[in-house]
């Protein structure tokens, strides 16, 4: 549906995007993740004929971004980071306008009026001027303008900000629920956000695309090997030496309280059973053994921290997330 | 509705529930209506001390004393006034954003551009409409000729639609509504000014080219009550050149 190949786009000498390629299947949820300034904005920007890219294509249900942009315009819904609110009308005034600026009309438009206000739960402010609404309400105002023309492409930059958690929860279900029939693009910096609603993660930083893949195989992809936290109510003294023998384990470090261990094993092996079973001869006392695994948390933090020390070849990162291979390097070191 | 109409019907509504539009009509109509009253107070002092040489039964001209007078003086209200008109259409999108909305709706950028000069000629017209009270009011109580009347009346529905078409491209240029009002100011001064330089080089090629840029010797002639192609050609092209050029601005923002 969304087709992007290696755009391009520089404000004089910055580069805000560099050779940015990536694709989003009809239906699917996809997550554009970054630290601020790392170019989301700039990429949702191209991918909605706001402005052309400087190198590189775009296209959009088959439309190119900078050669049909009005055809492109009529696939797309658009939530900007600021919602594009005119103070002046009331909500209902806006929505019409929005949606004649659109082509609908009539009864068309009447109808997806009542049901886009009544998606987003406005029914209570329909008739009261823009600016007079709380910011809660008038991001539910701009998201109900994307959302009115019930366009096949969802593009939303940030699109719980500024909601209670009550609301972001019913957001969050409002896009899961458009998953399947629409494609979207969110951006966001709140990583549970991401993990929550979207089937695929892209993450941004610093114009480049560090990695892309699904929440739980990125954490995957990064951990370059398996650890499993066990707690002993009484370890003896020559317990670290007997866990270090079982076959497998890499390594053992000293957990923050007394009796609890961080083992190390290699990958791809769940080596717990086997803890187990020597903690149970030993007469140790096992009171917790858990697999740590690292959260998306970790991994943003691990990829876009490595983008300052040292560029990362954006292309050795899409071979690696391409071949499906779990990576054996470290990515940081 | 088409998109264009809906850009129109928007920005009308949006003229209304903002106080400019009453405050730039409040005081076009009361200079207008204090000019007006001017006018025809000299006319009849004129036509008193014309009755005492003459007595009785001399005929005053409204046309030439009034209504020549009155249109003549507008141009530099025009000049002041629209641009207050003008200055929020694109200045104002821009800086709340709402820019995006437009250009990402599948609407083209002339269409924009359109509805918006459009929006604010109606409302320009409606004013015009207004002060169409002044002639009636003064066909009561006197004889006039009625045709130049009207071609006065076009040539400040035509200067008004040119003052207009450059006001919204200054606000096509900034965000600032200020800046944009006084870019405008610059440009329509700097029109009138310029006739002055195409009489100071008098009858040679290039002044006779200064002369006809300005848009002066085209409203005089109208306000005369003489209707020539060449002034309608004149402020038809402007009107189309500043538009081109306002969706040229338009469309290179997308690029910064």
């Amino acid at each position: 549906m969304i087709d992007v190949h290696n755009i391009t786009k520089r404000y004089g000498h910055h580069t805000a995007i560099d050779r940015v390629t990536f694709s989003v299947a009809k239906g699917e949820v996809l997550a554009f993740l970054g630290p601020n300034g790392a170019g989301k904005t700039t990429t949702m920007r191209i991918l909605t004929c706001f402005m052309p890219p400087t190198e590189g294509t775009a296209r959009v249900a088959g439309f190119d971004c900078a050669d049909q942009p009005i055809e492109v315009k009529r696939w797309i819904g658009y939530l900007p980071e600021t919602p594009p609110l005119y103070q002046e009308l009331t909500v209902t005034e806006y929505l019409t306008f929005v949606g004649r600026l659109r082509g609908m009309t009539g009864r068309n438009l009447t109808s997806a009026l009542d049901q886009t206000i009544g998606r987003l739960e406005l029914g209570s402010v329909r008739h009261r001027l823009i600016a007079n609404l709380s910011r809660g309400y008038r991001q539910r105002v701009g998201l109900a303008q994307a959302l009115l023309h019930d366009p096949p492409v969802l593009i939303l930059d940030e699109p719980t900000v500024g909601l209670d958690p009550k609301q972001i929860i019913e957001i969050r279900e409002l896009i899961k629920s458009l998953a399947g029939s629409h494609s979207v693009i969110l951006s966001t910096h709140i990583l549970p956000e991401a993990t929550a609603v979207c089937q695929r993660v892209v993450i941004i930083s610093g114009g480049h695309i560090v990695a892309e893949d699904t929440p739980e195989q990125l954490s995957a992809r990064l951990r370059q090997s398996e650890k499993i936290s066990v707690t002993l109510r009484t370890p003896s003294m020559g317990c670290e030496a007997k866990l270090r023998a079982i076959p497998g384990v890499l390594n053992i470090f000293p957990g923050q309280t007394g009796g609890n261990l961080l083992i190390e094993c290699a990958l791809g092996r769940d080596m717990r059973d086997e803890i187990a079973r020597v903690v149970v001869a030993n007469h140790w006392g096992l009171l917790e053994l858990r697999t740590v695994s690292m959260t998306l948390e970790d991994v943003f933090l691990q990829l876009t921290r490595h983008e300052d020390n040292q560029p990362l070849p954006a292309e050795a990162m899409a071979a690696r997330t391409a071949d499906g291979a779990v990576a054996t390097e470290d990515p940081v070191a | 509705m088409t998109p264009v109409q809906a850009v129109i019907a928007k920005e009308l509504r949006g003229c209304f529930v903002s106080p400019i539009v009453y405050v730039v009509g409040a005081v076009f109509l009361l200079i207008f209506g204090f000019l007006s009253y001017l006018y025809v107070g000299f006319a009849s002092a004129q036509a008193i001390q014309l009755m005492q040489q003459m007595q009785g039964g001399a005929q005053i001209n409204l046309n030439d004393l009034v209504f020549r007078n009155l249109f003549a003086s507008m141009r530099l209200v025009l000049l002041i006034i629209l641009p207050i008109l003008t200055m929020r259409l694109f200045a104002e999108e821009r800086k709340l954003r709402t820019f995006e909305l437009l250009m990402t709706s599948p609407i083209s950028i002339m269409e924009i551009v359109t509805g918006k000069f459009v929006s604010v000629f109606l409302i320009y017209l409606g004013l015009l409409g207004l002060t169409g009270l002044v002639p009636t009011v003064l066909m009561l109580f006197s004889d006039f000729d009625w045709n130049p009347v009207l071609t006065g009346y076009l040539g400040m529905a035509l200067l008004g639609a040119l003052f207009l078409s450059v006001g919204v491209f200054a606000s096509a240029l900034t965000e600032n509504q200020i800046v944009a009002a006084f870019v405008s100011f610059g440009l329509l001064l700097t029109g009138w000014l310029i006739s002055g330089l195409g009489s100071l080089l008098g009858d040679t090629a290039s002044g006779r080219v200064i002369a006809y840029i300005s848009f002066m010797e085209h409203y005089d002639r109208l306000v005369r009550g003489l209707i020539d192609t060449s002034d309608l050609v004149y402020f038809g092209s402007s009107l189309i050149f500043m538009l081109f050029l306002t969706h040229r601005v338009v469309e290179s923002a997308r690029w910064k």
